[in-house]
């Protein structure tokens, strides 16, 4: 479990991290969401004690990690995938990190077999392609047998194969009961993969939700009609707060009414509907404009300081 | 080696692993209670990885190597370029067989000054060091294992090369008488060697202060190897108060036979010299503590 509790980074006059609190839940893959920028490196960085907070706290499993005796056992990381050697092998990689903790050798291979670099791992890690790096990456997080995994952007470079290997990794790693949490800026890279989200924005949170939830938020709040007497439903339908535009001849868009509830009005009044669509946004769509809110809102009061 | 989660029991928590003895029982967690405070490792593991990490990577132990080289083939070249009395050779500034044979050490310096630098600011520049900081937990551990890797792996090549350039070099060199006790040739031995290990040391000490081999390198060369030749420039009535105190010169001090009213004494030298390098490493410890990593 991974616990931020008005946790704020400051850097100079970047105020990078802004009072964020989230619980991170094992059993499940938490995603962590926000544009570039937004905070999700910096928050990782603070939960593994590299960068101390100007105020708050982030705890693993408790204790923050620095206090664990040997952290990589309570939570594998993966920051950077760069993080590496190049003239280093893989296998020499992953062994001082091992030694760091008091981890066999053979869980070396063991995790090199995991991540499929088992071939390869006595090659020189500079000569691995973008996908390599990242499987290396992902190796180390492994190597400590950790019941808190954290991965910064770690689907960043992969191939429609690498993401799929991935989601499936992490989903196992859910259900054996561990702790997952995985940042990216882009959703659709996330939507089939976490259970949960954690949405932040400029440093704040902006939603701690679940996928479910977020789901129902992308149901649109239009609805796209088509009726054969088009001119009496809209007629019928007009109201207070009721946004009714017309597209082509037969179809309308009407915000401000339930699908149900346009259907009962033309059942009421004997109008036959030829279709009746709930517009369905994209969950990257809703991201956005979530996300986008809140840069704006910012834009905005940063002008009005200015001014 | 861990097992998956243990799905445990809230009222009786079970031991996460073998050594959890000081686990009270009085612990109510609802998540599955794992191990929150296991046993520390040992500094030997983090010693342990960073030799790997040193002696795995050509930059580091190719550079610590050649280091050794350099020392002995400079210092047999000098040796039996002394030998055939040639007035304008190295003969003509230096005097002593020994210092003669140890006449590769200018360079040998430098080069492990430059390893100590890329061996600490390397790591910056990778990112790696932040992976040895978030596993290790405690920055002390991992500077501490830095500095003891490096001072174990120059002093065995600096011993070797620096004796093999003595016993070597008076072999070519065979010209001269030679006077020296045997416990005098043995002091420059040690001497020279523990220059260089405190030199590795400064410049691994700079790579953490400065977090960039470009940095670094440039304090070590100017701090350590030129400043002092442009001190010279200055009045003597300043340089004679001051020079001698500065690590290349209490390094001189450490590193000859020969007493020079320009030195310190080489008990003063030892102390002088071993005061930068502990102050050096003191400042970077406080330092990497303090700041974001
Ligand atoms: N060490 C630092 N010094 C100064 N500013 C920093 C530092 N690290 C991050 N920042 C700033 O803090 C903000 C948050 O950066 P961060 O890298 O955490 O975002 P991110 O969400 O990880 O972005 P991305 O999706 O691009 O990786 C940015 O404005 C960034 O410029
Ligand atoms: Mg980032």
């Amino acid at each position: 479990m991974i616990e931020v509790t008005n946790l704020t980074k400051q850097y100079g006059e970047t105020l990078a991290v802004d009072n964020l609190t989230f619980t991170v839940r094992p059993g499940i893959v938490t995603g962590f969401l926000g544009p570039n920028g937004s905070g999700k490196s910096t928050t990782m960085r603070m939960i593994l004690g590299l960068d101390s907070p100007t105020s708050g706290t982030a705890t693993v499993n408790g204790l923050p990690l620095a206090d664990h005796g040997r952290p990589l056992t309570s939570l594998g990381f993966l920051l950077d995938a760069g993080a590496v050697h190049p003239t280093r092998s893989a296998h020499d990689h992953l062994r001082a990190l091992a030694l760091t903790n008091g981890l066999p050798t053979s869980r070396v291979d063991e995790v090199l077999d995991i991540v499929g670099l088992g071939e390869v791992g006595k090659r020189r890690s500079g000569g691995f392609s973008l996908g390599m790096g990242q499987r290396l990456g992902i190796a180390a997080a492994l190597l400590g047998n950790p019941d808190v995994i954290m991965l910064d952007e770690p689907v960043n470079g992969l191939d429609p194969e690498g993401i799929l290997w991935i989601r499936h990794l992490l989903q196992n790693l859910a259900d054996e009961g561990r702790t997952v949490f995985v940042s990216s800026h882009l959703m659709s890279e996330m939507e089939l993969m976490a259970e949960h989200f954690v949405i932040i924005g400029q440093g704040r949170l902006i939603k701690d939700i679940s996928a479910d939830e977020l789901r129902a938020m992308a149901v649109g709040e239009k609805t796209q009609v088509r009726a054969e007497q088009l001119d009496d439903l809209v007629g019928l339908m007009r109201g207070d707060g009721i946004e009714i535009v017309s597209g082509d001849r037969e179809t309308v868009s009407v915000r401000g009414l339930t699908s149900g509830e346009i259907g009962r009005i033309a059942q009421t009044n004997n109008i036959a509907l030829t279709s009746l669509i709930p517009e369905q946004r994209s969950l990257e769509d809703v991201f956005m404009s979530l996300t986008h809110d809140t840069v704006q809102y910012q834009g905005g009061s940063r002008m009005e300081a200015a001014a | 080696m861990t097992t998956a989660l243990t799905t445990t029991n809230p009222s009786s928590p079970t031991a996460p692993n073998e050594s959890s003895e000081s686990i009270m029982t009085t612990t109510t967690l609802t998540a599955p209670v794992t191990a929150t405070r296991t046993p520390k490792v040992p500094t030997v593991g983090v010693i342990k990885a960073e030799w790997l990490k040193f002696w795995s990577v050509r930059s580091t132990a190719v550079t610590l190597l050649a280091a050794g080289f350099a020392t002995v083939a400079f210092g047999m070249i000098f040796s039996a370029v002394a030998e055939s009395d040639e007035p304008a050779g190295p003969a003509a500034l230096l005097s002593d067989p020994v210092d003669l044979a140890l006449g590769g050490i200018g360079l040998s310096e430098m080069i492990i000054g430059v390893l100590g630098v890329m061996f600490v600011a390397g790591e910056y520049s990778t990112g790696l060091i932040r992976t040895a900081f978030a596993a290790v937990g405690k920055r002390g551990r991992v500077i501490r294992a830095k500095a003891a890797v490096l001072s174990a792996s120059i002093f065995g090549v600096g011993l070797a090369a620096v004796t093999a350039s003595v016993i070597l070099g008076q072999a070519v060199y065979a010209g001269s008488e030679a006077t020296s006790a045997v416990t005098d040739v043995l002091d420059v031995i040690f001497g020279t060697t523990l220059y260089l290990v405190g030199i590795g040391l400064i410049g691994a000490a700079l790579g953490f202060i400065l977090r960039s081999t470009a940095g670094g390198i440039g304090t070590l060369v100017g701090g350590v190897f030129i400043g002092p030749n442009l001190l010279n420039l200055l009045p003597d009535s300043f340089t004679d108060v001051f020079m001698k105190y500065l690590p290349s010169e209490a390094g001189a001090a450490m590193m000859t036979q020969v007493s020079n009213p320009d030195l310190l004494s080489r008990g003063a030298a030892y102390a002088v010299f071993t005061a930068w390098v502990v102050g050096l490493l003191g400042l970077a410890g406080w330092l990497v503590k303090r700041r974001d990593a």
